[in-house]
Parts: structure tokens; C-alpha cells; sequence
């Protein structure tokens, strides 16, 4: 951790499952939101939960932290049932709502304050208001009204209310949106020091990127239902490709016997070769090379969890 | 170091930072209240009957008045634009559980009538009110009362509208009970349908229920007891089964 605010962060056992979502199913009247998903996190891991809007991920992740109810299935969150044990868990229990969560006209220490004080009769001990406040760089404006602040510092004063329990879980929704590249950084580093403290992070965002950098386990949502569920390495792995780029489209039909249908055109000019055999790419820069074709990208290797995501779902976001 | 306290106090510490920064809160709960009760006591312009000195007509009218801007706009814009900004969502999801929330709230309104009062009696004072046969247990009584009703009011107002909307309401609803509330206005000089409909408004209760311990001669205070003790059952009650926390 980076500061002693983060300190004494409730330790758990790495191979403890913290939160359990089995069958979970969530409706809206006639719609379907949630469709009996199944996952789980655990202690010392930020799992990322990644989606499309209107995916099923925020209404999951409302009922994890037991404000929205369940129509069917099954959720623990460090053994508790969410909504029947609401008062027991939110004493260990952190969130980071997507916006909003602060009266405009409060000041960061004063929220910081009533937030640390609410989670002061626990079993645990709050965290400290002033170190919190310094944790997520906010010194320099612990008393400037919350309208005044600027969206990243919205965002990492929401951030600094997710920690005042000290939590053994948290469940933060987009947080780096909104937030410029220093923020970006700084909010990294603390999600990522919580998590080696043992902490279960759950991380739900549409920034592919930020996600990739710091989660340790993907959950891929689309239309109410779990793609793909596992760590970050395996779900890239599964996906194993080469993408090849070009400075001018390929004439697919006029390729040699050897090189013909290995290629699948995902745009003019972007092509992906999976599961391709020795030599194949060998070959294949000689053909270029043959006819004067320029490559401005031929990249082997894991996928990355953007290309994973677009595969998976279609390239909507 | 900053010294935490437990969640009810860090709550209410809150709930009375942001009342008590809020400039058109102030002016809702105190400064209307005092310009109406120095204005109409000075200037004669209302036909508050030959036996009554202006004064002791518009002392409990205003406190009645007083009451409702603490207990039902000041609750009911705050809560609104609680409901807005997600706070209640956010604090849905701490240890602090509703009953606080509320023990909150309703502290935070018991401390502005408080001050309300300090501000408001020496001023009906000066002014020449004679509180001389003033049941002030009574009074207590009826401001109890007309806190749970207009309250009532007021959360059930803000449970269910956006929170501009609802901040227009609130203010609507006050300068129309103001005016049809028999606090500035007495009964008798409104026209008979509209006199029948303000006796069964809560503010037209508070004021003739107030102005009965405070300095006697209300209009029925019988009656005016029972009509406000059913909005103290009934709003409260809506609001339970109405209010939206997000």
C-alpha cells in the first residue's frame, strides 16, 4: 500500500471464495436482465466485470452489494446473503457507485468524515478520514464544495467512500471514468494495493484497457448472460491469434494454395490467422513481401482483452 | 487527526452541515418567519378582527408557519435532492439501516424549530405579544404533532417526484397553505368553500390549534386537533408505503 490509510485492510485466506453468484437471475417485469450467471472472486484478486450497456453487470453487481433484490438464484458475499444479512455486511463492504453518491454542496473531508463515522461501530476499525483523504490526492481540495470538484476528483473522492469501511470486499463501478492519466494511475495503484492486501476487488467497467492493466480475472457479460468466466491469462490464451494489418487490402482469391482460407477478413486491410501452422506466417510475409505489399502490423501472441471482448460481442460497447 | 463519531452523530452532523450551509433553507426557515411577524404587527393590513391585537393573532400563525417550513420544505427539498444525487442509494449500501437515517432527520428538524423558536418568541416579545396565558405544554403538543404531519407531507412529496420538480412543489405547497393556511389569514375572511377546505389542512389546523394554547380564542380547536392528528397518522403512513429511495 502506499499509505498507511490502507493499512490493516482485513487479511483473508487467498483461497476463500468471498463472493459466490450461482444462477442469478434478475427481472424487470417482463425483462430479463440477468440470466442465471454463475461466478465467483476471491480474496487478493481484482476481477474485472466487463459488459455492454444494458449487459446485466450493474444489475448483478446491485444485487452483490444488496441493494437490488434477486428473482432467482444464489449470492454469498463473504458468506452472507446480501439482502438478508445487509446490516452485517455492510460493515465490511465498500462501493463505488457509478455517479453521484454526494451532496453538491459537501466538501470531501465532511463526507469523508460522516463515512468513516458510519463504519465506526463495526466489528472492524474505520479507516482514518485525514489518511484517506491523502490516499486518494485529494489534500488540496479536502474543503472545496463536491460541485466544484473536477470529475476524476469526484470519482476518487467515491473511491475514498468505498474504503472508509476497510473493507474485506468492494465493489467499485467505473471508476477511472471521467478521470484524466495522473488519476488514472493513482487509482490503479490503489485498487491493485488493496487487492494484495487481500482484499476482493470487483471492478466493473467499460474501459478495456484500464481493466486489462489491473484485474486478475475477466467475467464477460452480454445480453443478461456470462460469456466468459476466468482469469486473465486464459481467457486471452483461449483466444490465441495472429492479426496482421496491411497498408492496402488483400485479394483473398488470388492467394497461393498453401496461404488460401488461413486468412479471415475482419475489415479491408485487417485480417486474423487462428491456430495457424509452422511456416504458415513465413510464408505468408514472403507473399507480401512478393508483391510489394507494406505490413504495418503483424502481432502473434496472446489476444488482448479488447479483441476478446469485440469477438465475444460483436464490437458493441 | 480527525476524531470519528458513531454513525447516528456523523449522520446528523451531516444532515445539520447541509441545512445549516444552506442559504435559501435559512431564509425558508427563519427569515420569512421574522419580515411576516415584524411586517403584519407594524403595518395594519390584515383584518385580524377588532379584539385582536395583530400580534397575538400572527404570533402562533407564524410559528405554525414555522413548523411547516422546517418540518415539511426544508425535509422535503433536502430529501428530494438526496434521492437526485443518489446519497440515499449510497448510504443504503452503510451500516446506518433506515430507523438512523430517520432519527437523523428528525433530530436535524427538531434542532432548526429549536432555533426557530429562540429566534421567534423573543421577537413576538418585543413586538408586544403577551404570552402571559400561553399553555406552553400544550403548544409542545401541537408542534409534535404538526412536525409528524408536515413531515409526513414532505417525505411523501419528495419520495415520489424528481427532485426539481419536488423542490417546486415544496415551494408551491408552502405559499399555498401560507395563504389559504389561517396563519397570516384568519378563516372568516376567506370565502365559505375555501374556508371549509383550509379548515382541513394541516396548516389551518397547526395555526388554530397554536393560536388555542398560545393565547386563546381560536376558531375550534376541538376539531382543529382531530383533523391535524389524522394528517399526523395518515401522511407519515402514505409515506411509508410510497417513498422511493432511488
Amino acid at each position: 500500500m502506499t499509505s498507511d490509510a490502507s493499512a490493516g485492510f482485513s487479511r483473508i485466506d487467498r483461497t476463500e471464495r468471498t463472493l459466490e453468484v450461482e444462477n442469478l437471475s434478475v427481472r424487470y417485469g417482463e425483462v430479463l436482465a440477468v440470466d442465471t450467471v454463475s461466478f465467483t472472486a476471491r480474496p487478493g484478486e481484482v476481477t474485472a466485470v466487463l459488459g455492454p450497456n444494458g449487459a446485466g453487470k450493474t444489475s448483478t453487481i446491485e444485487v452483490c452489494e444488496g441493494l437490488r433484490r434477486r428473482s432467482s438464484g444464489h449470492v454469498r458475499v463473504l458468506g452472507l446473503d446480501p439482502h438478508r444479512d445487509r446490516r452485517s455486511l455492510a460493515n465490511r463492504m465498500g462501493i463505488m457507485l457509478q455517479e453521484g453518491g454526494v451532496y453538491p454542496s459537501a466538501r470531501p473531508i465532511d463526507v469523508v468524515r460522516q463515512y468513516c463515522g458510519l463504519y465506526s461501530s463495526g466489528s472492524g476499525k474505520a479507516a482514518n478520514p485525514d489518511e484517506l483523504i491523502e490516499l486518494v490526492g485529494l489534500s488540496e481540495r479536502r474543503r472545496t464544495a463536491w460541485r466544484r470538484l473536477s470529475g476524476g476528483e469526484k470519482q476518487r473522492l467515491s473511491l475514498a467512500l468505498a474504503l472508509a469501511a476497510r473493507p474485506a470486499i468492494v465493489f467499485l463501478d467505473e471508476p477511472t471514468s471521467g478521470v484524466d492519466v495522473n488519476g488514472r494511475t493513482m487509482i490503479r495503484s490503489v485498487i491493485r494495493n488493496l487487492a494484495d492486501e487481500g482484499c476482493t476487488v470487483i471492478l466493473a467497467t467499460h474501459e478495456l484497457d484500464e481493466a486489462e492493466k489491473v484485474c486478475d480475472r475477466v467475467v464477460i457479460f452480454d445480453k443478461g448472460k456470462v460469456l466468459v468466466n476466468g482469469t486473465l491469462d486464459d481467457v486471452r490464451k483461449a483466444r490465441q491469434a495472429v492479426r496482421l494489418r496491411t497498408a492496402k487490402p488483400l485479394d483473398l482469391d488470388a492467394m497461393p494454395e498453401n496461404l488460401v482460407g488461413w486468412l479471415v477478413e475482419e475489415a479491408p486491410g485487417n485480417y486474423t490467422i487462428e491456430d495457424a501452422p509452422q511456416g504458415l506466417i513465413g510464408a505468408l510475409a514472403v507473399w507480401l513481401s512478393e508483391r510489394g505489399i507494406d505490413v504495418i502490423e503483424l502481432r502473434a501472441g496472446m489476444s488482448s482483452l479488447e479483441d476478446v471482448f469485440k469477438d465475444l460481442t460483436g464490437g458493441r460497447s | 487527526m480527525s476524531r470519528v463519531p458513531g454513525p447516528f452523530r456523523s449522520q446528523l452532523r451531516a444532515e445539520l452541515t447541509v441545512v445549516l450551509r444552506n442559504g435559501e433553507q435559512l431564509l425558508l426557515t427563519l427569515i420569512i418567519p421574522v419580515l411576516l411577524l415584524v411586517f403584519f404587527s407594524t403595518v395594519d393590513v390584515l383584518p385580524t378582527g377588532d379584539v385582536r391585537e395583530p400580534i397575538d393573532f400572527l404570533t402562533p400563525g407564524v410559528l405554525a408557519l414555522a413548523v411547516m417550513s422546517s418540518a415539511m420544505v426544508s425535509l422535503g427539498i433536502a430529501t428530494g435532492f438526496e434521492r437526485g444525487y443518489k446519497v440515499l442509494k449510497r448510504l443504503g449500501a452503510t451500516p446506518l439501516g433506515r430507523p438512523r437515517w430517520l432519527a437523523a432527520k428528525i433530530t436535524t428538524v427538531i434542532v432548526v424549530q429549536m432555533i426557530q423558536l429562540v429566534v421567534l418568541v423573543p421577537v413576538a416579545l418585543v413586538l408586544g405579544w403577551d404570552a402571559g396565558s400561553a399553555r406552553w405544554l400544550l403548544a409542545v403538543g401541537a408542534v409534535i404533532t404538526g412536525t409528524i404531519a408536515f413531515g409526513g407531507v414532505g417525505l411523501f412529496i419528495a419520495g415520489r417526484l424528481r427532485a426539481e420538480i419536488n423542490l417546486a412543489a415544496q415551494n408551491g405547497l408552502y405559499l399555498v397553505l401560507l395563504l389559504l393556511g389561517g396563519m397570516v389569514i384568519p378563516f372568516d375572511e376567506l370565502p365559505e368553500p375555501l374556508a371549509a377546505v383550509a379548515k382541513c389542512l394541516p396548516s389551518g389546523a397547526l395555526a388554530d390549534v397554536l393560536r388555542d394554547a398560545l393565547v386563546g380564542g381560536a376558531d375550534r380547536p376541538g376539531t382543529s386537533w382531530i383533523v391535524l392528528a389524522a394528517w399526523a397518522v395518515v401522511a407519515p403512513a402514505l409515506t411509508a408505503l410510497t417513498f422511493r429511495w432511488e
